[in-house]
């Protein structure tokens, strides 16, 4: 259960990473200039692999318990912030994470910014946006990878399950030569929000002395238990909005 | 110089702590309460269970309520 589950939640949250920065990069090389955004892509990611490098040996020497009580902290809050987007993207109270309409206004803005040469990059621009986008999009995926890596003491899976998200949409990249319109973003972004709270629900409490009956089978029911709380709520606050719609219509048509 | 440590201090406050503050204090509330139940005989494990289902729906209401 929780080597799948340790793959399955980094390979998700890295996919939908990697697909708002393949938007991006995309953007910045047709709209301006491939060479200059491919070294932006290559800056960015020698600059993630050196901050996994540091961190990841360091992170598996820490004792497991401290580790939890952090990381897993900081998973329920980075959870809880997912979980909390994609409800309300679910119910309409947040507009969709829609790749088309970013990518064609990424594309009007960087057609509209003036070039400028800094050393070998030919176009400053196009570079820093490459880079600024995959490192932006990808700390938070190292970040996941890392903590649960370290927490699992599987790093190596987390990295494994992490570059397959990577090539994988860099391949579907190359061959649509298009912004990733079509995948499901927002359900990933639900279920990256329910496996994150629940393995920083899990690893908090034990990191902070608790004991959890079952030990780790308490996760079995701990992700469906998320997972149902987490519909559920989608189920009232749609009910609700639909109330609120139905009320004003029927004040607009009595007044 | 300040400009640009306000903009990293906000990077990483936005990184970590998100549209909503009261998530990330209602986490830290529940893990030191966790942490003192757990020195006494009481379960300590439902304090965080019980933190996400009171604030998850509180931090839903009020960004539907904007």
């Amino acid at each position: 259960m929780n080597s799948s589950a340790l793959f399955i939640a980094v390979f998700l949250a890295c996919a939908v990473e990697a697909v708002e920065a393949l938007t991006i990069v995309l953007a910045a090389g047709f709209g301006r200039d491939w060479r200059s955004a491919f070294l932006g892509v290559g800056s960015a990611l020698a600059v993630l692999i050196a901050i996994v490098a540091a961190l990841g040996p360091a992170l598996t020497a820490v004792p497991l318990e401290a580790l939890r009580l952090v990381v897993g902290g900081l998973l329920l809050i980075f959870g809880l912030q997912w979980l909390r987007k994609a409800i309300l993207r679910a119910t309409g109270l947040k507009a969709m994470h829609d790749e088309a309409a970013i990518y064609r206004a990424e594309l009007a803005a960087v057609e509209a910014a003036p070039t400028h040469r800094r050393g070998i990059v030919k176009d400053w621009y196009s570079f820093t946006l490459s880079f600024k986008g995959v490192l932006l999009e990808g700390l938070e995926v190292a970040f996941i990878a890392l903590t649960f890596g370290a927490n699992q003491r599987n790093i190596p899976l987390a990295a494994i399950a992490a570059l397959s998200a990577v090539v994988v949409v860099a391949l579907a990249g190359i061959a649509l030569r298009a912004p990733l319109a079509r995948v499901p973003e927002n359900s990933m972004k639900f279920v990256v929000g329910i496996m994150l709270t629940s393995f920083g629900i899990f690893w908090g409490a034990e990191g902070a002395g608790a004991t959890w009956p079952g030990a780790d089978a308490a996760l079995l029911v701990l992700v469906p238990a998320v997972a149902l709380f987490a519909f559920a709520l989608v189920a009232v606050l749609r009910r609700a909005a639909a109330g609120a719609v139905s009320a004003k219509a029927a004040g607009a048509g009595s007044s | 110089m300040t400009g640009r440590l306000r903009a990293f201090l906000q990077f990483w406050y936005d990184f970590v702590v998100g549209d909503d503050w009261r998530v990330a204090v209602a986490v830290i509330v529940a893990l030191a309460l966790t942490y003192a139940v757990s020195t006494s005989s009481i379960p300590a494990w439902p304090i965080l269970p019980a933190a996400v289902a009171f604030i998850l729906p509180v931090t839903l209401w009020r960004a539907a309520r904007r």
